[in-house]
């Protein structure tokens, strides 16, 4: 088991490695560097070439790009993303800031999408056909084809029009300081994010559950004379839950990064918005650093999933050995 | 039997298509400016603005006058257009990838399936960003980075069958009657491997017109006066309470044509592959 654990790290370091450079690279293709952006929004273009060649040594810009890489990923190894120019902090400090509203809202939403998702499938699969089962995936393919940001638009009229509410915006208040607003900010965000994927997951479950019911020892079961109750959630959905924590860890991974139309929906400062308007304002080091966290974190629930892959199912610890 | 007859015997790849040719019809109009009023003619007069749904404006009007339903046919040339051309480079870059990829095998097919994981850690719409701080904003612009962001799924999808077809009876014979090596690359592994990648073009047009309605909303595909779906439910905020319809019909306009492609996505994978029947 440890060593399993132990060879899917060492796979993954390469990965973070590429990562990093591929980060490096695609920020630093940005038109003009963060010298003539900061000049620019400054509006103080008066800066002799020396002031500039100053600039560019203080920065560090004046080195090879490979030298520059190496510095930044340095700094990053001690925690030192860099300084967010617009911001005026450090990057990590602004990553910090905003992080906890995208995991919790990325948390609820895998929640609600595990709630939607796994019962409509089950029920599907159970008469594969039925009214019910037309009904599920005509919801699961709704849930598909619905932009999150239109159905959050639509919330936020509804809510607005009919209950002449207004979802809480600004200032991210954590849980602890005040649950119930805490929830109210998040609930119809986390709602919006995980209808959207509850679909996927009705799908995945419903097939597992078809596959899984044509198996001998759910034949077996039925002959014993278990229940359908039984046979249905104790034999087919336990074999069926490996795919399912699959899907729910990569979207856990997708969430963390990819909740940017939803947060500008509904006005939330998460680490989506941040980056967003990083990019707008062009301020580099948080637009890297930014990115780079939440690709990392990618790969971290990626290697979490494969862990609790290999719990439920110990026969793939031992596959190489 | 030809494709397009196991297409209309399935219910929902027959849906889908029907769904896509009138958005096809749509494009014609919008592209040959077959709209009831010139999309972007404002309406000054207070009668014209935020008309909701009638008579004269199917759709209604937004703050300046202007018709939602020609703008809506104006969006779809915009969307079908940056959609059609963005996935068809990830489709072509990604199946060349994948299946020299599979083929040669080696230490070339482990480093590059390494290189396309790195761009599976990034959620789509966040790379997306990344391709367009690089290159910029612009109408055009959005098309490198929905195509950086597909290219990696066609490059798995293709890969995959040309690992069995590689020590296939068929290929060994090529082989043993003298024929190079990529010519047995494009003669019988690339034919043989078409299926997944036709069934992955459809639906990864479906999850591009997600990506480029999120880009445009916002504000980094096309600029005002501009129309595109995505653009439209961005300034369709400010008046959504007062003024609905500007930001139902875009929504809907998306939705639905995501809705086509995914139901002939779906259609073309029972067609093609009975045993992973969803």
């Amino acid at each position: 088991m440890t060593s399993f654990i132990f060879r899917r790290i060492l796979t993954f370091i390469p990965t973070l490695i590429g990562i990093s450079i591929l980060v490096f690279f695609v920020i630093r293709q940005i038109p003009g560097d963060a010298i003539t952006a900061k000049l620019g929004a400054e509006g103080s273009g008066s800066l002799t070439p020396e002031q500039e060649a100053q600039y560019r040594a203080y920065f560090g810009l004046d080195k090879p790009l490979t030298q520059q890489y190496l510095d930044w990923i340095g700094g990053v190894f001690h925690g030192d993303f860099g300084i967010s120019e617009v911001r005026r902090e450090p990057v990590l400090v602004a990553i910090f800031k905003t992080f906890p509203l995208t995991l919790e809202l990325a948390i609820l939403a895998l929640f609600m999408a595990l709630v939607i998702g796994i019962p409509i499938g089950v029920l599907s699969a159970t008469r594969p056909g039925s009214a019910i089962d037309f009904v599920g995936r005509a919801v699961s393919l709704l849930a598909l084809s619905l932009p999150n940001f239109w159905m959050g638009t639509l919330i936020i009229l509804l809510l607005s029009s009919v209950f002449h509410v207004l979802p809480d915006q600004g200032l991210y208040i954590p849980f602890f300081e005040d649950p119930l607003r805490n929830l109210g900010q998040l609930l119809f965000p986390a709602f919006t994010l995980g209808f959207a994927f509850s679909g996927s997951l009705m799908r995945t479950t419903r097939a597992v559950m078809l596959e899984t019911l044509n198996q001998d020892y759910i034949r077996t079961a039925r002959s014993k004379g278990l229940r359908d109750r039984a046979v249905f959630i104790q034999h087919a959905l336990r074999n069926g839950l490996l795919p399912i924590i699959t899907l729910a860890g990569i979207e856990m991974g997708y969430l963390l990064g990819g909740t940017v139309l939803v947060e500008q929906v509904f006005a939330l400062p998460g680490i989506g918005r941040l980056t967003y308007t990083a990019i707008l304002q062009r301020d580099y080091a948080l637009v890297q650093g930014a990115v780079l966290f939440i690709a990392f974190n990618f790969v971290l629930i990626n290697l979490l999933v494969d862990f609790l892959y290999s719990l439920a199912d110990p026969r793939i610890a031992h596959a190489g050995d | 039997m030809p494709v397009i007859k196991k297409v209309l015997r399935n219910r929902s790849a027959t849906i889908g298509l029907v769904i896509i040719v009138v958005y096809l019809v749509l494009f014609v109009m919008g592209a040959f400016s077959i709209t009831p009023f010139p999309p972007n003619e404002q309406h000054p007069k207070a009668a014209d603005r935020l008309q909701p749904p009638g008579m004269t404006y199917v759709m209604g009007t937004d703050q300046f006058g202007r018709d939602v339903l020609s703008r809506v046919i104006r969006g779809t040339v915009y969307s079908l257009r940056v959609v059609f051309i963005s996935v068809a480079i990830a489709a072509v870059l990604g199946t060349l990838l994948g299946i020299v990829s599979g083929f040669v095998g080696g230490l070339v097919d482990t480093l590059l399936m390494r290189i396309l994981d790195i761009f599976f850690a990034f959620p789509a719409i966040l790379l997306a960003l990344a391709v367009i701080s690089a290159v910029g904003p612009g109408p055009y612009n959005v098309i490198p980075a929905i195509a950086v962001v597909y290219t990696p799924i066609f490059a798995r999808v293709a890969r995959a069958p040309v690992l069995s077809i590689r020590s296939a009876e068929y290929v060994t014979a090529a082989r043993s009657i003298g024929m190079r090596e990529w010519r047995i690359l494009f003669r019988h592994v690339l034919p043989n491997s078409l299926d997944p990648v036709l069934v992955t073009f459809s639906l990864a047009l479906s999850w591009a017109l997600l990506t480029e309605a999120g880009l445009s909303f916002l504000g980094l595909g096309p600029q005002p006066p501009e129309s595109s779906w995505g653009l439209m439910l961005n300034e369709a905020r400010n008046f959504a309470t007062s003024a609905p319809w500007l930001a139902i019909f875009p929504g809907l306009a998306i939705m639905l044509a995501v809705l086509g492609f995914n139901l002939l996505g779906d259609g073309l994978r029972d067609i093609f592959d009975p045993q992973s029947r969803m």
